[in-house]
């Protein structure tokens, strides 16, 4: 039942990305024939480039044209690279995914301890230096952040190299090394975000009766923390890491273009410029999709986290 | 007023054997071997304004000993119980006084030390028994948690340990209970493995905190009854806090009634159910409903518990005292041992009201 239902409304969304996705584009001024052809082309040559492209006719039938090829995972040509679009994205996404899961594992890596710390120290002075810093990182643009890093650790430190990206394939180390810095740059806001709605949620929880009654045991402080608070305090964390993998996603194409990663973002942003419907037609259809994966990953950690969801 | 009556004339002519039975209550620095907890002169304050929510506390438990703790709602029964649990919230520390259990100064022990008793020593049950345990994790891993670390027991061992507890609980299918989480269980079951919880390390002390009050009746009783047998089988000492006088009577050897956070009378169940002295007891006494005053309106005392900021200089039942005279509102008086372990804290019950106004 539960996964007949995840199901369909997973269906139902990705149906209204497929619709949205390409009408939203092709409401834009501008279409790819003109854009290859140059101001001076004639309509004929327009519309005889635009049939050889395959966007001639009523939107409708395009659509269903499109929607019947990405039901069979073809996702059609490139117009700009003259390449599927499939293998395009293909040769991309490993590059924006580690970064965004990177990014991610940073957040955690570092946001869990602070906040935690930030509610055990509460009024007190680690308490009012964590809540203020996390402040400060949650105004600064990702992209700022990246430049400064860039500056400091890539430029006058020498610790990294900027503007190289090694694949995975060829060494995972240096891979490793060259999304090290943008993914600092895109987890800081986040950072400043779960530090701050963790401690809220730990020092809620702090006043429950169960706390007293774990202390009523002779437990250790740190024992009473990381086992009963905090598996109660990551339930509504756990959204709102969820919502934000969105914005971490959103971030990375921007960052990419800070740190001239070969990912996503770059690619997104040529085909924009040339109109290449296909091409962003197929990665906006796939970065919604990846999201909707990401909430339903979300959704399976409440069952894991909150035993009340899952025996319902 | 039938029992009113009676502690007038009693006041008026006291027993002439109870001033040569002893006081069971020793000076301080004595110790009595039998004595489980001493509380003496304890008070606890308000950290910002260092007003006393509770003060001049003198109790003792002896072992096997239940001890009960009767009052309204704010007199101070559980901020006395988590004081001796070192659990006092942080708006609270702890004033003067001595605390000792098992003759060790819980008052001047390190944080450490105190948790290291808490769970072996002294453990807790707590009112509500739908909120006193963690919703994400299983009874079992709550249940062991304190076996492992209090007696270094392994898996399998603490496994052993926490069924044979439940069982003795009188919870059904223990091991199915091990696996599941507390929204699957009833209030009373979770009633059952909270006192699991508290006695699997074998404390000496068990304070329970109005444990039967969020649960039914049929199940108050039974949850009474699983306490009476594990103290008659394991010498444990309660100190059973309740603002439910019948349950009192069934359940404890000696009694202590709170007011405004001073113990205004205590004795044994005998002493302060037949011979009731202090205006306040009597009053409580008076508002059990008994089935042969049917229809008639249930007595209630008038008035309400003095809040923190109106306690004044005299007695702190005086405002609401049928019998208060000048020197109630001026003095405080002392508690004071009317024979036996029988003590009060009132003017009328002791010499000097009576002298004042005859």
């Amino acid at each position: 039942m539960y996964w007949a239902r995840k199901s369909f409304t997973l269906l139902l969304t990705l149906a209204f990305v497929l619709l949205l996705t390409f009408f939203a584009f092709r409401i834009i001024p501008g279409n790819p024939a003109s854009a290859i052809l140059g101001m001076e082309a004639s309509q004929e040559q327009i519309s005889e480039l635009e049939q050889k492209l395959g966007i001639e006719g009523p939107l409708h039938l395009q659509f269903f044209r499109w929607a019947g090829g990405v039901i069979q995972l073809d996702f059609g040509h490139s117009i700009r690279f003259s390449e599927p679009v499939l293998s395009l994205i293909a040769s991309r996404l490993p590059v924006t995914l580690s970064l965004a899961a990177m990014s991610l594992a940073i957040t955690l890596l570092v946001a869990l301890p602070l906040g935690i710390a930030a509610a055990r120290a509460r009024g007190r002075f680690a308490d009012l230096f964590i809540s203020l810093t996390s402040q400060l990182g949650l105004a600064i643009p990702s992209f700022w952040m990246g430049i400064v890093l860039i500056l400091v650790f890539g430029l006058t430190l020498k610790w990294f190299t900027v503007s190289t990206f090694v694949p995975w394939s060829e060494n995972a180390w240096l891979a490793l090394k060259s999304l090290t810095l943008p993914a600092i740059a895109l987890a800081v806001p986040q950072i400043a975000i779960v530090v701050r709605y963790l401690r809220t949620t730990m020092l809620e929880q702090m006043n429950e009766d169960y706390v007293r009654t774990a202390k009523s045991k002779g437990l250790s402080n740190a024992n009473v923390y990381y086992k009963h608070v905090l598996r109660n305090a990551l339930i509504p964390v756990v959204t709102v890491v969820g919502i934000n993998f969105g914005e971490i996603l959103a971030g990375s194409l921007v960052i990419e273009g800070v740190f001239t990663l070969p990912g996503m973002g770059r690619l997104l942003m040529t085909a924009i410029g040339n109109r290449d419907y296909p091409l962003v037609q197929g990665m906006v259809l796939l970065i919604a999709f990846t999201v909707i994966i990401i909430n339903f990953v979300v959704d399976l950690s409440y069952r894991w986290l909150d035993p009340k969801i899952r025996l319902k | 007023m039938p029992l009113l009556t009676d502690w007038v004339k009693k006041a008026i002519e006291p027993e002439p054997s109870s001033q040569q039975r002893n006081c069971r209550l020793p000076e301080a620095g004595e110790r009595d071997e039998d004595e489980l907890l001493a509380v003496r002169n304890l008070s606890v304050n308000v950290k910002s304004s260092s007003r006393p929510v509770i003060e001049g506390i003198d109790l003792t438990v002896g072992r096997g000993e239940i001890v009960g703790i009767v009052g309204e709602s704010g007199c101070g029964k559980s901020v006395l119980s988590l004081s001796i649990m070192g659990l006092l919230p942080s708006a609270l520390k702890l004033g003067g006084g001595e605390l000792r259990l098992n003759g060790q100064s819980l008052h001047q022990a390190s944080q450490r030390q105190i948790r290291s008793m808490r769970g072996k020593h002294m453990s807790m049950i707590f009112q509500d028994p739908m909120t006193s345990l963690n919703p994400t994790l299983t009874i079992g891993e709550q249940l062991t948690e304190s076996l492992r670390l209090h007696l270094k027991l392994g898996g399998r061992e603490a496994r052993e340990r926490a069924v044979l507890w439940l069982r003795r609980t009188g919870l059904p299918r223990p091991e199915a209970i091990l696996s599941s989480y507390p929204h699957q269980l009833s209030g009373g079951m979770r009633q059952r493995v909270m006192i699991a919880i508290a006695l699997c390390c074998e404390p000496e002390l068990l304070i329970a905190d109005e444990p039967t009050t969020a649960l039914d009746v049929t199940i108050q009783a039974q949850i009474l009854d699983v306490l009476f047998r594990i103290r008659e089988e394991e010498q444990t000492s309660i100190l059973f806090i309740s603002h439910d006088l019948g349950v009192i009577a069934e359940l404890c050897d000696r009694v202590a009634v709170m007011y405004a956070g001073q113990i205004v009378e205590q004795g044994t169940v005998e002493e302060l159910f037949e011979s009731p002295q202090h205006p306040y007891t009597i009053g409580l006494m008076k508002s059990i409903p008994k089935p042969e005053k049917k229809g008639m309106r249930l007595y209630a005392i008038p008035g309400t518990v003095p809040s923190l900021h109106d306690r004044g200089e005299g007695c702190r039942f005086q405002s609401r005292c049928a019998h208060a005279a000048a020197i109630c509102l001026d003095a405080m008086p002392a508690l004071e041992h009317r024979g036996g372990s029988h003590a009060v804290r009132c003017f009328l019950a002791s010499g000097e009201r009576r002298e004042m106004d005859v």
